[in-house]
């Protein structure tokens, strides 16, 4: 269990003031300066250190990524792009960085742009967080009158601007090179790589795309250590995490909590339990929309980790973990799921364009059991053929429900189509 | 037909300035999205092709390119909306905790279905994807503004308020302050120096 001095997000249910003053009684922007004298180097080899692997679902390790920048500055700019567009069903946790503690991302966003050569950093929020960007807008309207960020930030000798860009509604936007492509002003739709960002991403210059909680722990890591953030978690799994609990618990919330801990002392000791008792739980989806579901007899024991969660087939994701009791129709749920990714698809790929609306047609006949019980075994085959055929990962986030769905509950479609057809054959007689 | 001209006020020119200023040279189509915004609020909430071709020609962008921003992304209305536009979440984590309930009271309340609005040009309702509010789930979004924490109760509060012309409470219609844990915190506890006292 993750204690409180261990916490990095200590204003997360906004009872402080968001402001400047509160984010500096808090602890941020304490020794800017001094960070961003360790060099370059030295604060990308911190990063790596710490083990922080990326907080937007794909867990790759943020200092790698850093790293991969160009060393020297040529003719192109380079440019941080911040992905807060947060739209995978069951996340909400960027939200409360962005209106509770703003002035965490922001510094972050200074540290990470000098750490890798960037002037600029461009904060891209999701169109409907409006309120979260004008905290966001207020907080970046403070730190530059206080000259934290701008020419020569923190007195640093380097000049740094941050700005927040709005989307209008997109979940395909949260890829990072339709976000790009978004942010350069055109529709969203993924750009095939290579080449990747690093090397030509926004506008064509030097680009590195990462999630707003992969910003806004780097100051805790750079000011207490990268020994301190590793020891915190398992081992390759370190650190803390805000997760967010949702759907048949007691008390849905949001919480950091240490890497590595039970889902069962996850969701009994922050979200009051599971509504009518641990007993009463069909089935947990531990990371948000994309990742398989995992029944009740692999949540008694699962760690929330990333490398735990692959294990059991399944994914830590963002930590979005939603929580169906027994009550829940789990074939109607995966299949308002179904329906999303039909409703995201940009259409650019025809196995997703085509594949999203296949899967989401047959998920909704199967929720009615208006199927023959050999068209699971299509279902299955349509969700293999869409899988990793596509420029992004999209087609592979709508499979993969579908598939952790036919892996757990089979029985349970059958059931729904034998009772669909004797119904039927009832009324006939 | 031939639509009404358009122009932006004096006051969003100077917004839509400082905004392409965000940018580098050359690059000023970065604004587009922000930019639409701006004309949609003008326009009463939807864009017509005289705004969008103005906004193409603000940003010195083929007509066509803009078009296909404002079709692409679902927050730009290609059709007038109500004054108040509802936007139900029916995603799976609403689901679960009673999105279907808040629908049918929207519709109840509203006299209305899914993309339709009303008579007097008050209200839209529309069924949205996840806003990103799970933890405070079922919830809305009323304009720029988020109900959370909802039931048919509430739900019916909410619109009963905007339907008087009043404003109703954003946020939390349980009295949660955010996405804390209700009935007490579980972490944070010292460090939060506000943390219970309101």
């Amino acid at each position: 269990m993750l204690q409180d001095k261990d916490r990095i997000f200590t204003n997360i249910y906004g009872f402080g003031d968001a402001g400047l003053a509160g984010a500096r009684a808090r602890g941020d922007w304490s020794g800017t300066r001094e960070i961003l004298a360790k060099g370059r180097a030295e604060i990308v080899e911190v990063m790596k250190k710490s083990g922080l692997r990326g907080r937007g679902g794909a867990g790759f390790s943020t200092g790698m990524k850093w790293s991969f920048m160009p060393k020297e500055i040529g003719a192109r700019p380079h440019f941080l792009v911040i992905n807060a567009d947060e739209g995978e069903p069951g996340t909400c946790k960027d939200r409360e960085i962005l209106r509770h503690d703003p002035h965490k991302l922001i510094e972050g966003a200074l540290i990470a742009s000098f750490a890798m050569g960037a002037h600029v950093c461009y904060c891209y929020v999701r169109g409907e967080f409006l309120r979260e960007a004008e905290a966001l807008q207020r907080a970046t309207d403070e730190a530059r009158a206080a000259g934290l960020i701008g020419p020569n930030a923190c007195g640093s000798g380097w000049d740094f601007e941050f700005h927040v860009h709005l989307g209008a509604g997109a979940y395909i936007c949260g890829e990072e090179t339709a976000l790009i492509e978004s942010l350069e002003g055109k529709k969203g739709q993924p750009r095939l790589k290579p080449p990747f960002p690093a090397n030509v991403g926004l506008y064509g210059c030097p680009t590195t795309v990462n999630n707003v909680e992969s910003i806004a722990v780097a100051p805790a890591i750079l000011r207490r250590g990268p020994e301190w953030f590793a020891a915190l978690g398992r081992p390759n799994n370190v650190g803390t995490k805000l997760f967010n609990i949702s759907g048949h618990v007691n008390n849905p919330c949001t919480v950091e909590e240490e890497m590595g801990i039970t889902l069962k002392d996850l969701i009994e000791t922050h979200a009051g339990g599971v509504r009518g008792g641990w007993d009463n739980l069909l089935a947990v989806i531990p990371g948000g929309a994309s990742v398989p579901l995992i029944p009740k007899s692999i949540c008694d024991t699962v760690r929330m980790d990333f490398d735990s969660l692959r294990e059991v087939k399944s994914g830590l994701g963002t930590a979005a973990v939603m929580v169906m009791d027994k009550s829940t129709d789990v074939i109607r749920a995966i299949s308002r799921l179904s329906r999303f990714y039909k409703h995201e698809s940009c259409g650019q790929c025809t196995p997703c364009r085509e594949g999203t609306g296949w899967l989401s047609r047959m998920m909704e006949r199967m929720a009615r059991g208006d199927a023959a019980p050999d068209e699971i075994n299509v279902l299955e085959q349509v969700t293999r053929q869409v899988e990793g055929t596509t420029i992004c990962a999209l087609a592979d986030a709508a499979a993969w429900p579908v598939q952790g769905l036919l892996r757990h509950f089979r029985p349970e479609l059958e059931r729904r189509i034998a009772e669909a057809r004797a119904r039927k054959s009832g009324r006939a007689a | 037909m031939s639509a009404p001209p358009f122009v932006l006020s004096p006051e969003n020119v100077a917004r839509a300035e400082a905004i392409v200023a965000k940018y580098p040279d050359g690059r000023q189509a970065s604004a587009v999205m922000p930019l639409l915004d701006i004309a949609q609020r003008q326009g009463g909430g939807w864009l017509t092709q005289a705004a969008m071709d103005y906004v193409a020609d603000y940003l010195k962008m083929p007509p066509i390119r803009v078009y296909e921003v404002a079709s692409f992304y679902t927050m730009f209305n290609l059709k007038p909306v109500g004054r108040h536009h509802v936007q139900v979440c029916t995603n799976l984590p609403c689901w679960l905790r009673g999105s279907d309930v808040v629908a049918e009271t929207c519709r109840r309340a509203l006299g209305i279905g899914f993309g339709e609005t009303t008579d007097d040009g008050q209200f839209t309702l529309s069924e949205v994807e996840c806003l990103g509010a799970c933890v405070n789930a079922p919830m809305i979004q009323i304009g720029d503004d988020y109900y959370e924490d909802l039931d048919s109760v509430t739900t019916r509060a909410v619109l009963s308020v905007l339907k008087q012309g009043g404003k109703p409470k954003v946020g939390s219609q349980m009295g949660r302050r955010s996405c804390e844990p209700k009935g007490g915190l579980t972490s944070l506890r010292e460090t939060a120096p506000m943390a219970g006292k309101k």
